[in-house]
């Protein structure tokens, strides 16, 4: 562990850097220490980089999601005489699949409060109400696909529906597959225990569905809201 | 642990999934590494939910209560609203702060978030002038053709 100080002196014992350090953990700035100094005091070596992995697969998985977005930013009036959004999105569904993912992100909150305590059962309860949230998401827009492609508004009607249904389907595909990967992790939690592997797995799909729910946010707002608008 | 305290995610110095189940005694020296897990409060995600309720429910509204008359300024309020909520989500569900991972987290949403905005006003840009330089240039070409 290499300490680097601004002050650069070398009578820093090492019980100051422990103190300092503890003093910072419990979040109080006001030690007597004013030297300023470099935010990263020790090398940075984690021992586990799968979550910051996840992460970087998030922000990579955000990209694709910018690209669709442009794509319906650009073609998203584009509707070649055919219906409009205004005709045809449905807002109070779409207000009600917004609350289901919504209440889907807090309950997984509520199974990663569980797994703090070391509590299975209640994990798996809560997982499994995530998941039927989440699934309660997928049929409701699966409802409303259908009812668009029965209205002769499918995806090969206009650029915007295209653009539409690339942009809305992608994120319905990741909440699937983010419900297959939760009863995964729920038949590997109940099998094996909250063991370290089981922890880690659940928390990058935590991070994986308040994403998901992140870029619904952008779903809702810029096709939906903005679609219905005069 | 600082489970239902006041701290809403503040980095750990163990590994991730380390030391929830047992040898966690020592929270001192290592806390400052900000390596790997967070603590996760009910009151962190509490009031993340609240405020995301609310932020939601307020578009909503106005969209669907037609409370402004102009679409230009809904759009824009709706669209400051989504910027916010996003903020929210991010902070308070994927615990996002300045110190996860030692401000790689940080780093790398700050890198991707410039490419988002590229991509977005890029696009919007350059397909307007098309379709803005496209339109007359035709209309001419019309008067070419036999």
């Amino acid at each position: 562990m290499s300490e680097i100080t601004l002050s650069g002196s070398t009578s820093a014992a090492p019980e100051r850097t422990v103190e300092r350090a503890t003093a910072r953990a419990v979040g109080a700035h006001a030690v007597a220490d004013t030297a300023p100094r470099f935010y990263l005091t020790h090398e940075h070596h984690p021992e586990n980089g799968t979550l910051f992995g996840f992460w970087l697969y998030l922000m990579s998985d955000c990209l694709v999601f910018a690209c669709l977005f442009a794509v319906y930013a650009v073609l998203g009036r584009n509707y070649a005489g055919g219906p409009t959004g205004a005709e045809l999105f449905e807002l109070p569904l779409v207000a009600a699949n917004t609350s289901l993912l919504l209440l889907s992100s807090i309950t997984y909150g509520f199974a990663m409060l569980e797994m703090q305590r070391d509590r299975l059962r209640m994990t798996l309860l809560w997982l499994a109400i995530t998941g039927l949230l989440g699934a309660g998401f997928i049929g409701i827009e699966l409802h409303e696909f259908t009812n668009l492609i029965h209205e002769g508004a499918g995806p090969q009607r206009s650029a915007f529906l295209s653009s539409f249904f690339t942009l809305v389907g992608t994120h319905g595909l990741h909440v699937t597959f983010g419900i297959v990967w939760l009863v995964t992790l729920m038949v590997q939690s109940a099998r094996h225990g909250l063991i370290p592997e089981n922890r880690r797995r659940l928390m990058c799909l935590s991070m994986f569905w308040h994403f998901l729910d992140v870029v619904w946010i952008g779903v809702f707002t810029f096709v939906y809201l903005m679609g219905v608008l005069p | 642990m600082s489970v239902g305290g006041g701290v809403v995610a503040h980095a750990d110095g163990g590994a991730a999934g380390h030391g929830h189940g047992g040898g966690h005694g020592a929270h001192g020296g290592g806390d400052a590494h900000g390596a790997g897990a967070v603590h996760f409060t009910l009151r962190g995600y509490v009031t993340g939910f609240v405020a995301a309720v609310i932020l939601t429910a307020i578009p909503f509204w106005l969209v669907m209560g037609r409370t402004f008359g102009s679409s230009s300024i809904t759009a824009a309020v709706i669209l400051a609203f989504a910027a916010v909520q996003i903020v929210v989500h991010m902070v308070y569900f994927l615990h996002m702060s300045p110190k996860s991972e030692g401000g790689w987290n940080l780093l790398a949403l700050l890198f991707t978030v410039m490419l988002v905005v590229i991509a977005l006003s890029g696009s919007l840009w350059v397909m307007y002038h098309l379709n803005h330089n496209m339109m007359p240039e035709s209309m001419q070409n019309m008067h070419h053709m036999p």
